[in-house]
């Protein structure tokens, strides 16, 4: 009756993830014992085990859903790896309602060390590139917005989402035409960019024109974020996806170190992508005119800049910008309605670092966001890493507050 | 249809627990908010911590007394640790770092790592015994009109998150008409004029940020009470701009306005809930449409659209006049 507070998530139909690890050498089978295995769902963290002297480990779940399943390297005994090194992280584990869900971890004789410390760094390095190339290109549109309409827009994480959701309809057998998601991508982002044109054209310039206030903008954009995401949960569902291209890819050994090809592409694209903003920002007559606009409006407009054409042109280029960052981390982890609101926090945080306003600063800032998270986990828990981001944007508050390339100015 | 099951909710809801935690929760965003200026996007993090404040005292043996007190303060001590490294910079690095700040909180309230003290995912339950120990009314009778009945357990919340309401309006009313209050309502006009007259303006919005977040602290104390149980994902985002909704529709800036605006977003939003689900029960094209589930969702689409609506065509709200309030400070 009155019980209807808060949405609730239902406990009482919790399955549980579990096995047991053995080590198989020369015909024999031993357990080992000690290992931690952990159980995360978008991101978060549901419950670590550590496996008996049996071998046997078990989690608990809050309910029937897709898990992803980690075992922690670092806690196998001396000489035991995993068969399959890529194996060390299973991304969609399926759980029914009640269900005991076995997952087995093959383990062998390998040597561990000074070596695999060396992949370590290096895989949780090419891990901080990939998410930060998503952060990177989420990032730059949204300070580029601010730094041309001085707004903060929360509603930003949602071009991020719309993205990857896009892509999804248009490469999935099932729900849509099935193209390959290479091709797939041209029109999601050409869609969510034309979107952000609209948006930027009906909702925010009349806005602008009646002169409603920053407070108030931010008020409306973080409206549009909740209910643009209400949707997308409505009309897409509530479960994580996955695109079947590319899913599953095994790594290959890049200088001792394990990469997934879909990672080194999304990295390189990305860079070269930047580069093009930059190039476009630095060379072009539009981007001039953009640069013009964020360094002084008035001063822009009376020098015969078409400030509301310059707009325009920004909030275009920032949702395309956003919508390829979405895919390309729905190509690294997975699609699901809050996927943006789930990285706006980083984006904040690379914005904050480099600079609110600046393009090259925040571009940087992606980067240095993203591997400071994936490299976090060498200190704390991995269900913990975006707290990182949090300290990273607090620290730099205090310290630095116009951002390591933003140009000093009175912020108080 | 029965719209009397309809009316029902709307008005159960109205008058419920739900209307005074969140009015609680409101009058606390609407001193930051509406007379400050803050834009708190963090807002449901000082639900949280108020209510695992109290739930994690009793549930290490302390008494609930003590429980409260603990849940006040960490609120309060979130609004100082939240507000000194941002309330000195302008009005948007606030609002980055507040929303950050309460996600953060939730995600590691639920972690594994922070399971033997808040429960993790699975949360903590039945922390609030002693206060339905102080319950007067026999549980098992039932007080009210059909189809207006709560039971006794309902009744004594009722009574006791109203008087709450009650004496934090009263109570926000009194500092607003001090020489405070006219110092905080000078700052969301003209933060610099404000500053020039010797005024501190960060201590004035850090004190309006730590007083707002003790009183939506006791908000989620009250939530925490009334369900026995208290869980992570319950202080989800959505809660922040629920509350936003509720201050805004009754009117940013005016003493009644939060306690209105809760009442009347709840009247409406579960009236609607109700609403929803019958059509989607009972009329067939919708029921194919949607799920029972996703029928359910709708309401969230309508709060955010809301939301933009009010700040656009009516940001004084249902009670103000429209000179005066943060939708005007440039």
């Amino acid at each position: 009756m009155l019980s209807l507070a808060f949405p609730l998530t239902v406990l009482a139909q919790g399955g549980t993830i579990g096995g047991t690890l053995v080590y198989r050498a020369a015909g024999e089978r031993t357990p080992v014992e000690g290992v931690t295995i952990t159980v995360s769902q978008d991101g978060t963290q549901i419950g670590t085990a550590v496996s008996d002297a049996d071998g046997r480990w078990e989690v608990p779940l809050p309910g029937p859903g897709t898990y992803q399943v980690t075992l922690d390297g670092s806690t196998l005994p001396e000489g035991v790896t995993l068969t399959d090194p890529t194996r060390v992280e299973l991304p969609n584990v399926a759980v029914l309602s009640g269900q005991r869900r076995s997952v087995i971890f093959a383990l062998g004789e390998g040597s561990t060390g000074g070596v695999a410390a060396y992949a370590r760094l290096g895989s949780l390095l090419v891990a901080g590139l990939k998410l930060g190339a998503t952060i990177a290109l989420a990032a730059v549109g949204l300070s580029l917005i601010y730094a041309v309409t001085r707004l903060v827009n929360f509603a930003h994480a949602e071009l991020v989402t719309l993205g990857a959701v896009a892509a999804y309809l248009v490469h999935a057998t099932g729900s849509g035409p099935g193209w390959p998601l290479m091709l797939a991508a041209i029109p999601a982002v050409i869609l969510v960019a034309g979107f952000g044109g609209l948006q930027g054209r009906y909702l925010w310039r009349p806005l602008r024109k009646r002169g409603t206030s920053v407070l108030s903008l931010m008020v409306v954009s973080i409206g549009l974020s909740f209910a643009l995401r209400s949707l997308i949960q409505l009309t897409f569902g509530g479960q994580p996806v996955a695109y079947q291209d590319y899913a599953g890819q095994p790594a290959i050994e890049v200088l001792g170190i394990p990469m997934v090809p879909k990672h080194l592409v999304t990295i390189g694209v990305t860079v070269v992508v930047l580069f093009i903003v930059t190039q476009f920002l630095q060379r072009s007559r539009a981007g001039t005119a953009m640069r013009a606009v964020a360094d002084d409006r008035d001063l822009a407009e009376s020098s015969g800049v078409d400030v509301d054409r310059v707009i325009q042109l920004t909030w275009i280029l920032a949702a395309l910008l956003a919508a390829l960052g979405g895919i390309f981390y729905g190509l690294n982890e997975s699609v699901s309605y809050e996927m943006g609101f789930r990285i706006l926090l980083l984006l904040f945080a690379a914005v904050v670092l480099g600079g609110l306003g600046t393009a090259y600063g925040v571009m940087v800032g992606g980067f240095v966001v993203g591997i400071a998270v994936e490299m976090s986990t060498l200190v704390l828990p991995a269900e913990l890493k975006v707290v990182s981001g949090l300290v990273i944007l607090i620290i730099m508050l205090l310290v630095r507050p116009q951002g390591i390339f933003g140009t000093r100015e009175r912020i108080g | 249809m029965d719209w009397t099951q309809i009316l029902a909710a709307g008005v159960l809801a109205t008058v419920g627990p739900i209307t005074a935690g969140y009015a609680l929760s409101a009058i606390g965003l609407n001193l930051q908010f509406g007379y400050a200026g803050l834009l708190n996007f963090g807002h449901v993090a000082s639900m949280l911590v108020g209510a695992y404040g109290t739930a994690m005292t009793v549930e290490f043996g302390g008494p609930l007394w003590l429980g409260l007190i603990v849940g006040i303060t960490a609120a309060v001590l979130l609004g100082l640790l939240l507000g000194i490294p941002t309330l000195r910079l302008r009005a948007d690095y606030f609002a980055i770092t507040s929303i950050a700040a309460a996600e953060v909180i939730r995600l590691v309230v639920r972690s594994s790592w922070a399971e033997p003290l808040t429960g993790g995912v699975f949360g903590l339950q039945g922390f609030g015994g002693d206060f339905y120990a102080l319950n007067p009314f026999p549980t098992s009778v039932l007080y009210g009109l059909s189809p207006f009945v709560v039971t006794g357990r309902a009744l004594w919340v009722i009574l006791v998150g109203w008087a709450l309401v009650l004496l934090s309006t009263v109570f926000v009313a009194r500092l607003i008409n001090s020489p405070w209050g006219r110092v905080l309502k000078a700052i969301r006009e003209d933060e610099d004029a404000t500053r020039s007259l010797g005024k501190d303006v960060f201590a004035y919005k850090l004190q309006a940020l730590m007083i707002g977040g003790a009183i939506a602290g006791l908000g989620g104390i009250l939530f925490a009470l009334e369900q026995q149980s208290i869980h992570p994902d319950a202080y989800q985002p959505r809660i922040t701009f629920i509350v936003f909704v509720m201050v805004i529709l009754g009117g940013a800036g005016s003493i009644w306005g939060a306690v209105l605006g809760a009442a009347v977003f709840n009247f409406l939003f579960f009236a609607t809930d109700s609403l929803m689900a019958q059509l989607q029960a009972n009329v067939d094209w919708i029921g194919a449409i949607f799920s029972p589930a996703e029928a359910g969702l709708i309401k969230y689409v309508l709060v955010g659209v809301a939301l933009m609506l009010l700040m656009v065509f009516r940001p004084q709200g249902l009670l103000r006049s429209r000179d005066e309030g943060p939708a005007d400070a440039h």
